[in-house]
């Protein structure tokens, strides 16, 4: 990229990603993950799929997660997808899916669209309190719509004690604000 | 003389109450209670011991404290009858200050180190209350009583007769000040829930948890085990409490089993969902910091089981609310579990054999039971113990408690009993609330004579034991296991065979007695003071229906919802009518099965946690200008920015709208909708869902759209640019965004699934930052990579562009101000520093921030709708706009937006209004009337939709819906506002003040 003189901030407002750790429980905010959203077009949805195989781009069915060798991907609506890669080499990340499918597909940039806040720590009992996902049926690789303190969320579940939540970026404090007051009730 | 009263042994006195302090003296075994600790407690100020284990209940009667309240509307010395939530008397006030905590059930109370408790509905003292006084003018306080009497005059109502009334009827009082205790929320799945733990549910928990599926058991006790913590029955050859001990333990070792005492499941709702409230610090002082009183938890259950058991029942005699007259279940609960023995001399009067085992116990524990009134003649008597057959008890004596009771005998003669408790069973109700949440009616069962749940309950819930009316202990077991196994083998588990342990299945040999006629009050409704006779009274005046007599005496209405008492009433109703109590039928059940806090409804939704909030990308900019913020929707968007010396709203206002039409202005316009729209049949789609045409617009640029509602009505506005062959980007209101998503999605996969069109939202993507003024391109050269001169950015122009060195960007050359103006948008991440940018970049060139409000000032002086003329109920035409209503397509809102009172020629037309006096100040909302007409909705000619202050003007100006307003340019009329009483002349004049021709804009 183009080194412009613009300074980020992250959705929280931050120059520097706050991580906070309470009891077992760590909220981090990360902004190094570039995402798209990828639809395939109307009747287009097997040249899309071969195009992601080729790619390496993995197309998970509905309510999951998979990562590929480049880019990670999880389920949306039918036919759509979020696409998850790098930021530092994915930044414009429309630019590297447009060549991959051409024009069988519609393709978004969504990355700053979402705040994104990685939880680590015993994930069960933390998010019992704030939405009404079934943790005991939402093993690893699991991505789904689920609304936290009325915020509208995606949530994918990593690893048994790891969960990403994408939440509107607008919303990140009130987003961050819930995950950390639930996290210091169950502490 | 055949009715020979005969004295005993003389009257006991009033338990000398004050001067028991903190012996305990009526505990007289451990129980369950953990006596190697003492805890301390005050009860009206005084200082009492009791023990880890005990209830407030358990503890008060312990320390020999029976008068625990007044009544409701009589003020009658009360004590406690129950030991369970269905009490109805012992309601007391809990803690102080803030967390002062008003009809608490002494029952539920878990004692703590430090508890504080009051008596309430009393005054000056609970021995001696003054309003004790309308026990005496009870024959006028009858049901029905206030309706009678304060009819008239009507107005007094409000003013006069309620608030005497509440004052003297009542319960505790709130603290009015704000709760300081968090509450959480939280989701539960569990293959089956079990609701209560006594012996059926912890059978069925077993039988489930054994079989591995995913178990949640709910307790509103601390302590699981139910009534086998009350009882002296073996279970499986150990005693009941010991067995539920060992059950406990082995669901607690099992790791697919949530155990959650302290948890009462409050309702049944769709879809096997329940709503349960888990105690979390109630039985502590106050909760740590930053923890949770309480949780209110939405359990998603495939199967329940509903294992509430039952509640006994009171029988109804003279004077039978006296302190000391209590239900013998109870009775037994308080010698077996907290070894507290509620009176030195007891009378038990029962209808069935479970009553019997009250006074076994008591015998056995050396208490003196003087008599058991049997009301049944029949079966065999209890050895060494009076036991009188076929007799009941009439009245009974004393002041603030119990001193004896009148006992007719079969053959009719009455005999005094001196006792000081009289322990009451009537029979048991079993406890079906639950199953009747989705309006299923209770079913009569006459070996029980009492309501056992309907088969068409909640779908997925099974009753287990004594709630399903299996009132012995191997009942319980029985049918909790066997309920457990069809909900599991309905779920596809494979359930091995159960093993029952042994236990008593006792008969309940019930000869029904729902109340003793004679003279005087027989109260059956405890907590609204309900007696035998306002039944009647009911009846006579023909409220016979058991909803009529329940709204009549409010009869189960009070924070018990008549747990004890509602289907005595109505089997008393029953008998005056002389139909069968199936016939009379039970009133409706409702969520909560217990009284639940507000606050634990409200969760963490108070205060600034009430719902989200919308940050801007600039917001940690504007707040460091200084910005006053405004709420629009859950946006907080800057309003204005205050410069020092301001000192009114006005003057920051005027400021920056003057300095945006001579320099150049930026304000942060990213809250507006952002859809990404692509497809090849992009167009296609945006042509049907706009009233105009977008299918033709040029790749590279912006038109301004109007958006119709089915019925013809403006729905929304905005711009949409072509950015690419199948791909637009369209702006919506603000306020609109999310609808307008959700109508395009409705559209695309509901209306026209056929066509190749992708939606996905932007609006967060994006800062978007609006620049407008004669210098914005000057300001904007210096930030674009690229060329934006005039010819190679026209207007409307719009495209991909870098910005600041290399970053993509998305430019658009619109305006909502009238001047030159550009929309920039960048990675919203970047949206601080480029406003940053703007504003270092601009200072030569006048760059001012501005906010919402000069916003609206620069859109009101160009004649621009938004939200006060984009109000749901106006169309194109209204609007000005008819001519965008494409006809050479069909587009939603297009067929009836030409409906014959929408396109009259004299309809409601925009016009910009000015006041005749530049001085008067126009109130938004005021109507036009013609100069010579009367202010009556007859002469209404349209409102004023927007009002502001022009700076470049001068004086204010407005916008409005005007009747036949194209055609009345120079008149002029009132605006006349009934409300705030204003009126002022005004002239109709073009919506654009500013730059009609349009020159600015092409800059």
């Amino acid at each position: 990229m183009a080194s412009h003189r613009l300074k980020p901030l992250s959705a929280l407002g931050r120059e520097f990603l706050a991580v906070e750790s309470i009891g077992p429980v760590t909220v981090a905010e990360v902004m190094d993950v570039a995402l798209a959203s990828l639809a395939a077009r109307r009747g287009q949805e097997a040249v899309v799929g071969a195009a992601a195989a080729q790619a390496g781009i993995p197309l998970p069915p509905p309510g999951r997660a998979e990562v590929g060798a480049v880019c990670g991907a999880f389920w949306v609506s039918p036919e759509m997808w979020f696409l998850e890669a790098p930021f530092a080499t994915h930044e414009d990340v429309v630019a590297h899916l447009r060549p991959v499918f051409g024009e069988a597909a519609s393709i978004t940039e969504q990355t700053d669209a979402w705040a994104r806040l990685n939880v680590t720590g015993p994930l069960g009992p933390l998010f019992e309190r704030l939405c009404n996902l079934d943790l005991g049926r939402f093993e690893p690789g699991s991505a789904t719509r689920t609304v936290i303190e009325h915020v509208g969320c995606y949530a994918i579940r990593r690893a048994p004690e790891r969960m990403t939540v994408l939440g509107p970026r607008s919303m990140a404090g009130s987003l961050h604000h819930a995950l950390t007051v639930a996290a210091r009730s169950v502490a | 003389m055949n009715q020979a009263l005969r004295q005993t042994e003389g009257f006991v006195a009033d338990l000398p109450q004050a001067a028991l302090g903190p012996s305990q003296v009526q505990r007289v075994g451990a129980g369950l209670v953990d006596r190697s600790r003492t805890l301390s407690f005050t009860f009206d100020g005084r200082a009492y011991a009791g023990h880890p284990g005990d209830t407030l209940a358990s503890a008060l009667l312990a320390n020999g404290v029976r008068l625990m309240g007044r009544s409701f509307k009589y003020h009658r010395p009360r004590s406690v009858i129950a030991s369970s939530s269905e009490e109805p008397n012992a309601l007391v006030e809990l803690r102080s200050g803030a967390r002062a905590e008003p009809n608490t059930r002494a029952t539920v109370v878990e004692l703590w180190d430090g508890l504080e408790a009051r008596s309430q509905n009393r005054w000056p003292s609970l021995a001696f209350d003054a309003l004790g006084v309308n026990d005496f003018v009870s024959p006028f306080l009858t049901a029905g009583f206030y309706y009678k009497t304060f009819m008239w005059p009507a107005a007094f109502w409000e003013k006069l007769y309620e608030p005497v009334i509440r004052r003297a009827a009542g319960l505790g009082r709130l603290s009015t000040e704000a709760d300081p205790d968090a509450y959480d929320k939280g989701f539960l799945h569990c293959d089956l829930l079990v609701i209560g733990a006594g012996p059926s549910g912890l059978m069925a928990a077993l039988t489930a948890g054994r079989a591995g599926a995913r178990v949640i058991l709910c307790d509103e006790d601390f302590l699981l085990g139910g009534r086998l913590n009350a009882e002296t029955l073996a279970v499986g050859g150990q005693a009941g409490t010991d067995w539920a001990r060992a059950a406990v333990a082995e669901l607690a070792a099992l790791p697919n089993v949530r155990m959650m005492p302290r948890t009462t499941v409050v309702g049944a709702f769709d879809h096997g969902v329940f709503a349960a409230v888990e105690r979390v610090a109630d039985h502590v002082a106050a909760p740590l910091a930053g923890k949770p009183r309480q949780i209110l938890w939405r359990i998603t259950a495939r199967r329940s089981v509903l294992a509430a058991g039952a509640i006994e029942r009171p029988i109804a005699f003279r004077d039978n609310d006296r302190p000391g007259v209590m239900l013998a279940g109870a009775v037994r609960a308080y010698l077996n579990r907290w070894g507290v023995a509620a009176g030195r001399r007891v009378a038990l009067f029962v209808n069935n054999e479970d009553g019997l085992r009250t006074a076994r116990d008591l015998d056995a524990r050396g208490v003196d039971v003087v008599a058991v009134i049997d009301a049944r003649p029949e079966g065999e008597r209890l050895p060494g113990i009076r036991h009188l057959k076929g007799a009941v008890v009439t009245g009974t004596a004393g002041r603030l408690g119990l001193t004896g009771i009148t006992v007719r005998d079969a053959q009719g003669r009455e005999e005094r009993v001196a006792c000081d408790v009289l322990g009451v069973s009537g029979g048991w109700n079993p406890t079906v609330a639950l199953t009747s949440h989705h309006s299923a009616r209770p079913v009569w069962e006459e070996g029980i004579a009492a309501f056992v749940p309907s088969l068409d309950g909640p779908k997925g819930l099974g009753v287990a034991g004594a709630a399903a009316g299996a009132l012995s202990t191997h009942g319980a077991l029985a049918t909790g296991a066997a309920r457990a196994a069809e909900a599991l083998e309905d779920l596809g588990f494979r359930v091995s065979s159960v093993d029952l342990p042994e236990a008593e299945d006792a008969p309940v040999r019930l000869r029904p007695l729902w109340h003793v006629s004679g003279t005087g009050r027989a109260w059956v409704d405890f907590q609204n003071d309900v007696t035998v006779k306002d039944i009647k009274l009911a009846h006579q005046e023909n409220f016979r229906s058991v909803e009529h007599l329940k709204r009549y005496t409010t009869l189960g209405m009070a924070t018990d919802q008549g747990k004890t008492s509602n289907v005595t009433a109505l089997a008393v109703m029953a008998e005056l009518t002389g139909k069968g109590i199936p016939e009379t039928g039970t009133t409706m059940f409702r969520p909560p099965y217990t009284p639940v806090s507000m606050g634990v409804l409200a969760g963490r939704s108070r205060d600034e946690g009430f719902k989200p909030t919308r940050l801007t990308p600039s917001h940690k900019w504007a707040r460091e200008q200084g910005a006053v913020f405004v709420e629009v929707g859950m946006w907080l968007r800057a309003q204005w920015f205050p410069r020092p010396g301001e000192t009114t709203w006005r003057e920051s206002v005027d400021r920056e709208v003057l300095a945006t039409r001579k320099g150049v202005g930026v304000c942060d316009v990213t809250t507006l909708g952002k859809i990404d729209v692509q497809g090849t049949d992009a167009g296609a789609f945006l042509d049907r869902v706009y009233a105009n045409t977008f299918s033709t617009l040029p790749v590279g640029k912006v038109r301004y759209g109007l958006m119709l509602r089915e019925d013809g009505h403006v729905m929304d506005d905005g711009t949409t640019a072509r950015l690419g062959e199948h791909e637009y980007v369209m702006t919506t209101t603000t306020a609109n965004a999310v609808a307008v998503f959700r109508h395009l999605e409705f559209c695309r996969q509901c209306l026209w699934p056929d066509l190749d069109v992708q939606l996905v939202s932007t609006t967060e993507a994006w800062a978007q930052v609006s620049v407008a003024g004669p210098n914005a391109r000057r300001l904007l050269e210096r930030v674009v990579d690229g060329d934006i001169s005039d010819a190679a950015f026209p207007t409307m122009a719009c495209g991909n562009v870098t910005v600041c060195g290399g970053l993509r960007a998305r430019l658009f050359r619109i305006s909502f101000s009238g001047e030159l103006a550009y929309e920039i948008a960048v990675p919203a991440r970047y949206g601080d520093a480029l406003i940053r940018e703007l504003m270092a970049q601009g200072k030569d060139l006048g760059a001012t921030p501005y906010g919402t409000e000069a916003l609206g000032v620069l859109r009101v002086e160009k004649g621009h709708v938004a939200g006060g003329e984009l109000n749901g109920q106006s169309t194109a035409l209204n609007m000005g706009l008819g001519r965008m209503v494409s006809r050479k397509k069909d587009s939603i809102g297009m067929v009836l937006s030409q409906r014959e009172e929408l396109v009259r020629e004299d309809g409601l037309r925009l016009v910009g209004v000015r006041p005749v006096d530049p001085t008067a100040v126009l109130k938004g909302g005021s109507h036009f009337v013609a100069l010579d007409k009367e202010a009556v909705a007859a002469n209404d000619d349209g409102w004023l939709t927007s009002v502001v202050h022009s700076p470049h003007l001068g004086h204010q100006i407005a916008l409005g819906y005007l009747r036949n307003g194209a055609a009345r340019m120079g008149e002029r009329l009132r605006v006349v506002n009934l409300l705030a009483k204003t009126e002022v002349e005004v002239e109709i004049v073009s919506p654009h003040f500013i730059d009609p021709e349009g020159e600015r804009l092409r800059g």
